[in-house]
């Protein structure tokens, strides 16, 4: 029975661990990529077998320029944090702006495009299948850039009140891994929906 | 070291009132203190849970029997199995790595410490949720019933139609809260494992506790997250009028099964991968050998991890998804006994040679290795598909899975809390008591267990709350009922032993066991910094190297 108290000594060495601030939002990232695998799954097995009209064909057109926009916010996120690496704290406060602005315009597009289908097409999420998938996983989607919105927007009114400084870097680019991976999931998205489904 | 002079940390001189001393709890980011808070939270739901158990087994004591009355049973039988698994095994499991997982890797906390309280108070109230559906599932009335739909809760019977009322919806919401609350328990896991090491301790040096908890975490994200997705379907097919699982509208019932054991499946190794930890780390200690064939352990922990993945339709082969998908289901369902098996050998070759203690946490880790290698093989009788058509959804299929769940998993955790029962309250726990209740529930366990996969073979199936005489059942369910009371009678030797110990035990000293991980370097129990200053490894047993300067484990490593 060995009651001595035990401390280890302390060497010097070379001992480096991976950020834990991108190991969790890799690990946040795994999991909702598993939730948008789920709602991916339920859209190609229900492709076509709606009992009822409308139809994906008659009703959906691929935003194009919706898209664009969402895409090209990964790379005016880049250069944000980019700028804030290299001291260019103005740089950095325009290229945020621009992604705050491209991203909300792709939610723009998503709310017209939910209004036409609503009230042109009389498509619900109770209509029929379609629907039903179609809203969840735009849904979905949609959700996780309104909280991109959110985090991106609290950064930028931090900045207007130049609380963002250099070594904050590294927060940058955990929440721009976030954003990464919304961007990413929308092409998956546009793909399953208005590619293979329609 | 004396304990006397070592109070808890936030604890100021004068006595703390009651509010303060609640204050300190409520607010806490404190690895330990959620760990204990997991704990003990689960142990409220065990003893819940185990008395639902005790009104099933009641009810079947004998045929015609009129104890509670079916729709009782229903609720009975599925709040028993939701609030085992996630109001139970998960918080206690996440309650151990969050306890031990930062002592052994010799960090002061885990990685995010705010998102491990946000963990556990989502998982807290998710239970409360469950069971509020007691008095408020029928909304205003003050009144309301629990969840009837099996814990698998298949469609269309959760559908508005056939679940009128609230109960279903509080159990979707049960557990959609908890499944938060598991994801970010499980995000935190991963990155501290992988980023809070004390210098020295490279993934090959890290006890297994630590590679175990890191895989069964890794499974979390990848299987729970499924389940909060069909859940969320389940919500908007009852709130809003969708159509995922209504096969009027031409939706199917047999997508939310796949679904479900996505999830459902993997969670059998959630559950089991931190009680091969406990036992990883204690048949060592009481064989007085290292660990055999560490990078072999490590290996088969990760094989099982992937194979988990790919196995969840052995539990539908009786709804007839063709012979293709059987026979892949079949096969992957066989590999992963495999690498189980492999564990088992390399348990038994640690204790091969070695000089055996018979204290309560090694009893318990002994017969979970019997018992886990019968539940392995009756699991691979089933994972046969025309075996399974046979017994599919009979009481052989109950048996086999709580020859898992209580015969693997809950003997392990006994002997997770008897030995670090010591580190955590700083006092021994009673010798005489703990092997009372090992010998009182494995004679419980082996009375229920064993004999209720007879009347599974015998044709009896699984949630019917009564049976006509005269089908050779009679015997066999009395048998298995008065199992229960001696299990019954461990919990409380065991619930009674713990809180004895916790008041009256002696103090244990920093490391009781001489043992060989970092937790038994610092006090019992551990002060809020953990480490004075942060230990260096150099090899995966820190504390021979330091006892045993001579010989240390580097030189061989």
């Amino acid at each position: 029975m060995n009651t001595a108290h035990l401390t280890p000594p302390r060497t010097e060495l070379e001992w480096r661990l991976p950020s834990r601030g991108r190991v969790g939002m890799s690990a946040l990232i795994a999991a909702e990529a598993a939730i948008f695998t789920i709602f991916v799954v339920a859209y190609l097995f229900y492709v076509g077998k709606s009992l009822s009209g409308p139809t994906p064909r008659e009703v959906l057109s691929p935003p194009f320029f919706y898209t664009f926009c969402l895409l090209s916010s990964s790379l005016t996120i880049h250069f944000a944090s980019r700028s804030l690496r290299r001291w260019n704290f103005r740089r950095f406060g325009a290229w945020w702006l621009l992604t705050i602005t491209l991203g909300a315009i792709f939610l723009y597009g998503t709310a017209s495009e939910w209004h036409r289908l609503i009230y042109r097409d009389g498509l619900t999420i109770s209509t029929n299948l379609f629907g039903t998938t179609y809203y969840s996983l735009v849904g979905l989607h949609g959700f996780h850039v309104v909280v991109g919105l959110v985090c991106l927007s609290t950064v930028m009114v931090f900045t207007l009140f130049g609380a963002v400084k250099q070594e904050h870097a590294e927060r940058i680019d955990v929440l721009s891994l976030y954003w990464h991976f919304v961007d990413a999931v929308w092409i998956v998205v546009f793909t399953v929906v208005y590619v293979i489904g329609r | 070291m004396s304990t006397e002079s070592i109070a808890w940390p936030t604890t100021t001189a004068a006595s703390p009132s009651f509010v303060d001393h609640l204050h300190t709890w409520v607010t806490t980011v404190d690895h330990k203190r959620l760990g204990i808070l997991y704990i003990v939270y689960a142990l409220i739901f065990l003893v819940i849970g185990g008395v639902e158990a005790t009104v099933m087994r009641i009810q079947l004591i004998r045929p015609h029997n009129d104890f509670v009355s079916p729709q009782v049973f229903n609720r009975m039988f599925t709040m028993h199995g939701t609030t085992m698994i996630f109001f139970v095994a998960m918080p206690i499991l996440f309650g151990f790595a969050n306890y031990l997982i930062p002592l052994m890797i010799g960090a002061r906390d885990m990685a995010f410490p705010r998102l491990n309280a946000f963990g556990f108070w989502m998982t807290a109230f998710g239970g409360l949720l469950l069971y509020f559906s007691l008095v408020g599932a029928n909304g205003l009335y003050g009144a309301g019933n629990a969840p009837d739909v099996g814990w698998f809760a298949y469609a269309p019977l959760t559908s508005q139609t056939f679940s009128v009322g609230h109960s279903t919806d509080f159990w979707t919401l049960a557990l959609l809260v908890s499944g938060f609350g598991s994801i970010s328990t499980a995000i935190n896991i991963v990155a501290t494992v992988l980023c809070m090491r004390c210098p020295g301790m490279t993934l090959a040096k890290m006890p297994l506790f630590a590679w175990l908890n890191l895989v069964m975490a890794g499974l979390v994200i990848l299987a729970v997250s499924p389940l909060t997705a069909a859940q969320i379907m389940l919500l908007l097919d009852r709130y809003l009028g969708a159509h995922f699982f209504d096969t009027q509208a031409g939706g199917s019932a047999v997508i939310w099964m796949h679904f479900f054991w996505i999830f459902g499946h993997p969670e059998v190794y959630v559950l089991v991968l931190p009680a091969f930890a406990f036992a990883s780390e204690i048949i060592p200690v009481f064989s007085r050998k290292a660990i055999f064939g560490y990078p072999v352990m490590v290996g088969a922990t990760v094989a099982i991890g992937f194979i988990s993945m790919s196995v969840w339709a052995h539990h539908m082969f009786t709804v007839g998804m063709g012979a293709n998908a059987n026979t892949f289901f079949v096969l992957s369902t066989l590999a992963i006994a495999v690498p189980t098996g492999i564990k088992i050998f390399n348990w038994l070759a640690t204790m091969w040679g070695g000089k055996i203690e018979f204290k309560t946490p090694m009893l318990f880790c002994i017969a979970f290795l019997f018992q886990f290698l019968i539940a392995g093989l009756t699991g691979v009788m089933m994972s046969a598909a025309p075996f399974d058509w046979q017994l599919g959804n009979s009481y052989f299929v109950v048996a086999h899975f709580h020859y898992v769940i209580v015969g693997g998993i809950l003997f392990t955790l006994f002997a997770a809390f008897y030995y670090w029962f010591p580190k955590m309250s700083g006092k021994m726990y009673s010798e005489i008591l703990g092997k009372l209740h090992f010998w009182l529930f494995l004679i419980g366990f082996h009375l229920t267990f064993d004999f209720m996969h007879v009347p599974g073979l015998l044709g009896m199936p699984r949630r019917i709350y009564t049976y006509e005489p005269g089908r050779g059942w009679d015997t066999w369910n009395l048998i298995v009922t008065i199992g229960v009371f001696f299990q019954a009678a461990g919990i409380l030797v065991f619930l009674g032993n713990l809180l004895w110990s916790y008041y009256r035990g002696k103090d244990a000293g920093s490391d009781p066991w001489d043992a060989w991980t970092l937790e038994w370097s610092t006090n019992s129990p551990p002060p809020a910094y953990n480490f004075a200053s942060i230990p260096v490894v150099k090899s995966r047993r820190p504390l021979w190297d330091l006892k045993h300067p001579d010989d240390p484990d580097w030189k061989y490593e």
